[in-house]
């Protein structure tokens, strides 16, 4: 077992922390869930871009640098360390881009991922549903075939971002005869200009608009937006989510950052006599370890060639709860300021409030630890 | 950077697992808790022949120089098998006397460690509480049964002339005396102080690793349980809050085995104590999922449940409990 980097590593972690000293903007940008902050956002991926650190892990032709899991493990570690802004463009990067390497066409990857990784496209994901939530495949919305193409009418919801986005990828029942509700959906993607589309953005619990709901009325597709055959779209999802889940939705370079500022609070703000705060704050500390080198650890198993299965469910029941957790303490550190609406660890604790909810509910994750890691009978929901 | 157990590593834990459940551990887990420690001793024997009391101890003493990873994974099958004995004592005392003859004293190495690197004697260690009660280690585990029982008091290494009353854990395998005044002074200076704050280290590696044993232990059987035991004509596992108790506890688990494992490859104090205190936790965590979800079978001594259920707690306590490795991982924080 082995914690070391190697010199190449270590002169890529060199690479990005000179770059990112250099480019990280001094003061934050606006807020991320707000037109101004998401055109501020999009333009810092431009900039990543151009130095070719927006997607590192992609191959180079779509504007990556084709580098392996630990040296993305690195790269991270140097961003959130950095103190480097948030990444608008996440829901394309993190589950379309890795379903069209999968199962996408060379066209369809030629044509959307360059866009992707500059942020000059940016995607919004179009899967839940009034009412299909945690039951994501009894959802309802339909691709009925057309000359050419498909067409798309139903109602989307909690789509992040999807009032500043630009385009999304979502599952559509495409056969509602087929005999099982996971059979005969089909994965497209749309324009979220095109005709037929109305775009609501909804309130977040702080009042910005970081979701909206999409209402389609015989939205066209063509069928080169289609990814993979018509019908398969619950597997090819499926996968998707196992990604989301996995190693590359949150990073233990994001939480290793975030355990750091939070004992910086808590040694400007802590009451040395309360020992159940600084428990907590220890706590943080112990848990992005834990994170980094369970990630470590599945990582050097992805490299081995195994498989990333049900595993992915533990990661992200930990790293949701976690978040949240470290939010929490921070608060309680910053006594009545913790109140502030505007205050430096605000929206955060609002986006970690919202961790155990998506990429599915950490009820859903449990029953797939329960059932599928430890082999427990299968049971009414 | 490749953070997987070796084939190499991962053999020799599968073949302690093997070796452990052969010998029908549980009843000499109950004998020693009773009053025959033959058992328990054929079993250290059979230990001592496969390598384990020689992972932390340097080549020139009949050891095979400190392997701290292989020690780990070890002590996580000792754990799983709840092996009785002062088998983290012993560790320890191998370190502290190998660590004063780095240091320039090797006098006390000479007579003592080889012994106890091929399994021929045992040895136990208490530490006297210069910085505090929270940090000594007053009770000598099971001084009744050791050959050698020593004691660091500050600077001086004390063999012990013997112990005084032996007192009952909450585990009944574990015995707790402390050392009687006195005996034969081995080493003083400095030098005893440092070697003691290492053997401290390595003490918190394998019961951090025990704990974890222990846990997985106890997970299996509960797992194990919850599948066959029907209540409502239905398996009580199909029910989803055992189930949500039962991921949970293994994601306490899965998570404090990466930590273990890191501290083992770094053996830095803030990795050491992370590790003690969440796998700690993780096994006591088991051990509460485990009793609940048993019901009042798993609150009798007559399964062996019992013998994994009543160690988890005194393992999360020994050589640094909660509140102290938390202080210490924010000390070490930089």
């Amino acid at each position: 077992m082995d914690l070391s980097y190697t010199r190449a590593e270590e002169a890529f972690r060199a690479e990005a922390r000179e770059w990112l000293r250099d480019h990280v903007p001094a003061e934050p940008l606006p807020s991320l869930e707000t037109a101004e902050g998401f055109a501020a956002h999009r333009a810092w991926e431009a900039e990543l871009a151009a130095a070719r650190w927006s997607v590192v892990s992609w191959p180079e032709e779509y504007g990556g640098r084709g580098v392996d899991l630990a040296r993305w493990l690195v790269f991270e570690e140097e961003y959130w360390a950095a103190g480097a802004p948030g990444r608008v463009s996440q829901n394309g990067v993190q589950l379309l881009a890795p379903t069209l390497l999968d199962h996408g066409t060379a066209e369809q990857r030629a044509r959307v991922l360059p866009s992707m990784a500059t942020g000059a496209t940016i995607w919004a994901q179009a899967w839940s549903e009034p009412e299909a939530g945690s039951d994501l495949a009894s959802l309802t919305s339909r691709a009925v075939r057309t000359d050419g193409g498909w067409l798309l009418s139903g109602q989307k919801t909690w789509s992040s971002r999807a009032a500043f986005a630009d385009r999304a990828f979502g599952i559509f029942r495409s056969d509602p005869d087929a005999d099982r509700p996971h059979r005969g959906l089909t994965y497209l993607m749309f324009d979220l200009r095109a005709p037929g589309v109305t775009v609501r953005p909804i309130g977040r619990l702080d009042g910005k608009p970081a979701f909206a709901e999409l209402f389609l009325d015989d939205v066209f597709v063509p069928d080169k937006d289609v990814i993979g055959e018509p019908g398969q779209g619950w597997r090819i999802a499926m996968s998707t989510t196992g990604n989301e889940r996995g190693l590359m939705l949150r990073s233990p370079g994001r939480f290793l950052a975030a355990a750091d500022r939070l004992v910086r609070l808590w040694r400007t703000e802590g009451d040395p006599a309360d020992s159940a705060l600084r428990d907590r704050v220890a706590d943080a500390v112990i848990g992005a370890r834990a994170y980094q080198l369970f990630t470590a650890g599945a990582a050097a198993r992805l490299t081995t060639g195994a498989p990333s299965g049900a595993e992915s469910s533990l990661n992200k029941v930990f790293w949701s709860e976690y978040d949240l957790a470290l939010h929490e303490t921070a608060l309680d550190l910053l006594g009545p300021d913790g109140e502030l609406a505007d205050g430096a660890w605000a929206e955060g604790y609002v986006f970690s409030l919202a961790g155990p909810l998506y990429a599915g509910t950490n009820e859903i994750q449990r029953d797939i630890i329960a059932e599928r890691l430890l082999g427990l009978p299968k049971g009414r929901r | 950077m490749t953070f997987l157990p070796t084939g190499e590593q991962r053999a020799f834990a599968r073949s302690l697992d093997a070796m452990l459940t052969a010998a029908d551990t549980p009843a000499a887990v109950r004998a020693w808790a009773g009053d025959d420690p033959g058992p328990g001793r054929a079993l250290w024997g059979r230990l001592a022949e496969a390598g384990v009391c020689a992972l932390a101890v340097p080549e020139e003493y009949e050891g095979t120089g400190l392997l701290p990873v292989e020690l780990a994974h070890a002590f996580v099958e000792l754990g799983r098998h709840a092996v009785p004995g002062p088998v983290v004592e012993t560790v320890a005392t191998t370190v502290l006397l190998g660590e004063l003859a780095r240091l320039g004293d090797p006098d006390p190495a000479k007579r003592l460690l080889p012994a106890l690197a091929t399994g021929e004697r045992t040895a136990t260690l208490a530490i006297a509480g210069a910085e505090g009660v929270r940090h000594s280690v007053p009770y000598a585990l099971d001084a009744d049964r050791a050959d050698t029982v020593l004691v660091v008091r500050g600077e001086e290494l004390w063999r012990a002339p013997g112990h005084g009353q032996v007192r009952g854990s909450a585990d009944p395998a574990r015995r707790l005396a402390r050392p009687a005044p006195g005996g034969e002074l081995l080493a003083k200076g400095p030098a005893v102080a440092v070697a003691a704050g290492q053997a401290r280290r390595w003490a918190m590696l394998a019961t951090a690793a025990q704990s974890l044993g222990v846990g997985l232990a106890l997970l299996d059987r509960t797992v194990a349980y919850a599948r066959q035991r029907s209540q409502f004509g239905t398996p009580i596992g199909a029910f989803q809050a055992v189930k949500h108790r039962l991921a949970d506890t293994l994601l306490a688990l899965e998570f404090a085995r990466p930590l273990l494992f890191g501290a083992a490859v770094t053996m830095t104090p803030g990795d050491l104590a992370a590790a003690k205190v969440t796998t700690g936790e993780a096994g006591y965590t088991a051990a509460r999922t485990a009793l609940q979800i048993h019901g009042a079978i798993g609150y009798t001594e007559e399964p062996a449940l019992s013998l994994w259920l009543r160690k988890a707690r005194p393992l999360r306590d020994a050589w640094g409990d909660p509140a102290a490795c938390r202080a210490a991982v924010l000390g070490a924080y930089s």
